[in-house]
């Protein structure tokens, strides 16, 4: 029996009495990575932090034991715990930025795990910081640690913050989406040396993530999670070539689907519609768009790809009127666009409208779903008492939420019905555009695939034309015509969706394509290859 | 960083000139007549062009204005009407009786309040916490010249144990001095250490809720050195700011306090200048108070931009 955690019918509830796991058992060898996969409110991060007899704002274990290295830490007393988290079991959170102090240097909050566990010297604690840094491959290992959070990059924190888990030698590592956060080209190199690095001090890990071919590239064997309750656990290969359970089933072929789509849409297009000419902006002194080109025409979907920093939100923002360019013009319609929204008129407002990515905090919380749909067809179409219900009422049918959605408020919707409300909020307005910026990104996939099929739908029915802005891949693959590569404000890439994908011209275009993670076991291995030869 | 400090201190002395013309506006340009309003009703006319020649008053007013700012930034006040002694003579001894007063009372409160609240949060929930935010509400709520009288009535009156009157003179010895102003001194405690402490609980508390303290939690770290090491350093700008805001309340707002302890401070000096009319008296006073306030929230704001690490250690170009 080498079971270094073994959690026997866990169950955690909130502070409300709310239970959030319903019994989960769970064993993790020495050396093995667990898999723990599912959709936001699985349950999956509430059993990282469990491990470690810790309930995230006032949750608390209500029943079950976890033990780790012999001692039941659910029956333990708070020194107990205190002892062993961060000595025995550590944590790697999604936002390495949020998660790092930034009123101390990295080196500071790096070391203060073993010396306060009593586990090294400051010089050990040191010695051993700089062997990770090298070994996570950060740039000046020796000085690294001098720096503050805000001073290194995105994908240089998420791995300081493994340096920072991995400070006392624990057994065990809690990895809760540690790539999520990050740009693709960013995720695979954190990857890689995340791998090499459990592997070579042979730490197990529990790892937490949304993504499939994420997960696939790194764990021995996965657990599905749904509803705070375990779907199935097998073998990676089990799960990915032969999932048993029908939710594990729809698991894996929408992330097969989302990769494996054929590439590219073909919409009848008429004149052009909007036309950004060799447009440049900056944000005070600092030039973010450089001489970008654009043309979109009625009906058809325009994708706008970059990684963080490359002005793909700028960009939007420049066509919503959000800020002004320091160079070029934007054309609407054959007609040069205002500036500021604010010099626009009602009728040019309402033409184009803007969907944003985090519905939660589009939507006015006090407002109901049919105020919200109604007051842009009071607005712009002067629609008002029973016409306004009626049109409210159409909306809602067209977005596929039931009519008694109107009275509700959003805090009773789940993520997905409030981007429909969202988009059916944009739609009252009938407009000629559509800014769809990252709509799908905070979103579990299945109720992405959803979004991503209403948009279609809406474009087949309505002939909508969507400017699309985001970093995932599969999700312009699936949706646009046209695709637009950005890199640091400039246009590296412009082609038909399908040409763009089988033959990408742009050397950054080919690095993008190639580090979309695959659902396919040997993928990063196969990109290791590729690299050394 | 330096160039936000430098603008910080410009935009400082920016206010404080501007402070500057508005008591000079308030007390000499704004209707009514000064002359008139000193001699009052029975004023002959004679006596007003006299008085007027006098005070300077038959000058522009904007002359009137550089020569006043001059003085002051000279060091010369002017001369009091009452008592024709130079200003400056008649109020430095008041000045530095007040800041005896707030320096002893600061040194104590802050440290107390600061200390008590960070506890306070670190204990959130706990009889202790309960307890000190109950006591700092009754403070804060209940008026100083009421705690003034109340302490007077128990340390005082009732035990013996302090002197109800904070007579102090010049010559006098330190333990007489402490003896004389600590009640006074408990006075200004109290209501200060309430504001402080509920502010640093509060922050603190904010602070407490960022993912980084969950890290912190998530190291192993007890409770106590999460509180300190990791909240109360992102919490120190605003506990500054509401620091530098009460000692400025306790060199300009302890008029009252003065008052119940007949303390010879600067609060009871520029309510004798305005009911004697007495001008240059009054303007120098308001512009001590107007002073006291600018100075202190710069020293805040800029703490707040050194204490901020993005601004201490910028990105360079490494990012």
């Amino acid at each position: 029996m080498s079971d270094i955690l073994r959690i026997r019918d866990l169950r955690v509830a909130t502070a409300e009495g709310v239970e959030l796991l319903h019994g989960v058992s769970l064993d993790l060898e020495k050396g093995e990575i667990l898999g723990l996969i599912g959709e936001s409110g699985a349950g999956k991060s509430t059993i990282g932090l469990a491990s470690m007899g810790y309930g995230r704002g006032g949750c608390r274990i209500t029943g079950g034991t976890i033990e780790l290295a012999g001692k039941d830490l659910a029956s333990a007393s708070r020194p107990e715990r205190e002892a062993v988290r961060g000595a025995r079991i550590a944590y790697v959170a999604q936002s390495a930025a949020a998660a790092f102090n930034p009123a101390h240097r990295l080196e500071r909050q790096i070391i203060e795990g073993p010396l306060r566990h009593g586990l090294m010297t400051a010089p050990e604690a040191r010695a051993w910081m700089i062997e990770l840094f090298t070994a996570l491959g950060l740039p000046e290992p020796e000085t690294f640690g001098r720096r503050y959070p805000h001073q290194v990059s995105g994908g240089q924190l998420q791995r300081a913050m493994v340096a920072m888990a991995m400070s006392c030698k624990p057994d065990i590592l809690v990895l809760d989406e540690p790539t999520t956060a990050l740009d693709v080209t960013t995720q695979i190199e954190v990857l890689l040396l995340l791998r090499e690095t459990i592997r070579k001090y042979g730490t197990s890990a529990l790892y937490i993530t949304h993504d499939l071919a994420v997960i696939a590239q790194v764990a021995d064997r996965l657990m599905v999670l749904r509803h705070g309750a375990e779907v199935e656990t097998g073998t990676t290969e089990q799960i990915l070539s032969a999932p048993r359970e029908e939710y594990t089933q729809r698991l894996v072929s929408e992330r097969q689907a989302s990769l494996n789509a054929e590439a590219g849409a073909h919409h009848r297009t008429g004149e052009e519609i909007l036309r950004v000419d060799h447009v440049s902006a900056a944000y005070g002194r600092t030039p973010v768009l450089h001489d970008v080109d654009l043309s979109v025409k009625r009906g058809e979907t325009v994708a706008i790809v970059g990684e963080s920093g490359s002005g793909k939100s700028t960009l939007a923002r420049l066509v919503s009127g959000l800020l002004a360019p320091s160079a070029g013009q934007v054309r609407f319609d054959g007609e040069a666009l205002p500036e500021s929204y604010r010099k626009r008129s009602p009728d040019l407002l309402r033409r184009i409208q803007l969907i944003y990515q985090l519905p939660d905090v589009a939507l006015n919380p006090r407002q109901t779903v049919g105020e919200t749909i109604g007051r842009p067809l009071e607005t712009f179409r002067g629609l008002k008492g029973r016409a306004q219900r009626n049109e409210v009422a159409r909306l809602l049918e067209m977005i596929g939420l039931p009519v008694e959605m109107a009275a509700r408020l959003p805090g009773a919707l789940s993520g997905g019905q409030k981007q429909r409300v969202c988009i059916a909020r944009a739609l009252a307005a009938e407009p000629d555009l559509m800014i769809c910026d990252e709509v799908t990104s905070a979103l579990d996939p299945l109720v992405a695939e959803d979004i991503l099929r209403l948009l279609r739908k809406l474009q087949d029915e309505l002939g909508m034309t969507y400017l699309f802005i985001t970093h995932d891949l599969s999700v312009v693959r699936r949706l646009a015509d046209r695709t637009v590569v950005m890199q640091k404000g400039r246009i590296v890439e412009e082609a038909d969706t399908a040409t763009l994908f089988e033959a990408p011209r742009d050397p950054y275009t080919r690095r993008l394509l190639d580090s979309v993670p695959q659902l396919d076991r040997g993928w990063l291995d196969k990109v290791l290859a590729a690299r050394a030869s | 960083m330096v160039s936000l400090i430098a603008k910080r201190a410009g935009l400082g002395l920016l206010t404080l000139w501007l402070v500057s013309v508005l008591v000079f506006a308030g007390t000499e340009i704004l209707p009514g007549d000064v002359a008139g309003a000193i001699l009052g009703q029975s004023a002959t006319p004679e006596s007003l062009a006299a008085l007027r020649s006098e005070l300077g008053l038959d000058v522009p007013a904007l002359q009137r204005y550089f020569d006043w700012l001059g003085g002051i930034l000279t060091g010369d006040m002017g001369r009091s009407m009452a008592s024709g002694q130079p200003v400056s003579d008649l109020l430095w001894p008041r000045f530095r009786n007040t800041m005896a007063l707030a320096a002893y009372a600061g040194v104590i409160a802050v440290p107390l309040a600061v200390g008590l609240g960070i506890l306070a949060a670190a204990k959130r929930g706990t009889i202790f916490d309960r307890a000190a935010n109950i006591a700092a509400l009754a403070f804060v709520s209940l008026p100083e010249y009421f705690l003034g009288l109340l302490l007077v009535l128990w340390l005082s009156v009732k035990t013996g144990w302090l002197p109800s009157l904070a007579d102090t003179y010049e010559g006098m010895g330190l333990t007489a001095w402490f003896t004389a102003t600590t009640l006074p001194m408990l006075v200004l405690v109290m209501v200060t250490m309430a504001q402080i402490l509920r502010m640093t609980r509060t922050t603190v508390l904010g602070v407490m809720d960022q993912p980084y303290i969950e890290t912190a939690f998530l190291k192993g770290l007890k409770n106590g050195r999460v509180v300190m090491r990791h909240a109360a350093p992102n919490a120190a700008a605003p506990i500054v700011n509401v620091v530098s805001f009460n000692i400025a309340y306790l060199i300009t707002g302890v008029v009252l306090v003065e008052a119940v302890f007949n303390y010879n401070g600067l609060g009871r000096f520029m309510v004798d200048a305005v009911s004697k009319r007495d001008l240059p008296m009054v303007q120098a006073a308001a512009m001590i108070f107007g002073a006291a306030y600018v100075i202190l929230n710069m020293i805040a704001d800029i703490a707040a931009i050194a204490l901020n690490p993005r601004l201490r250690h910028p990105r360079g170009k490494e990012a």
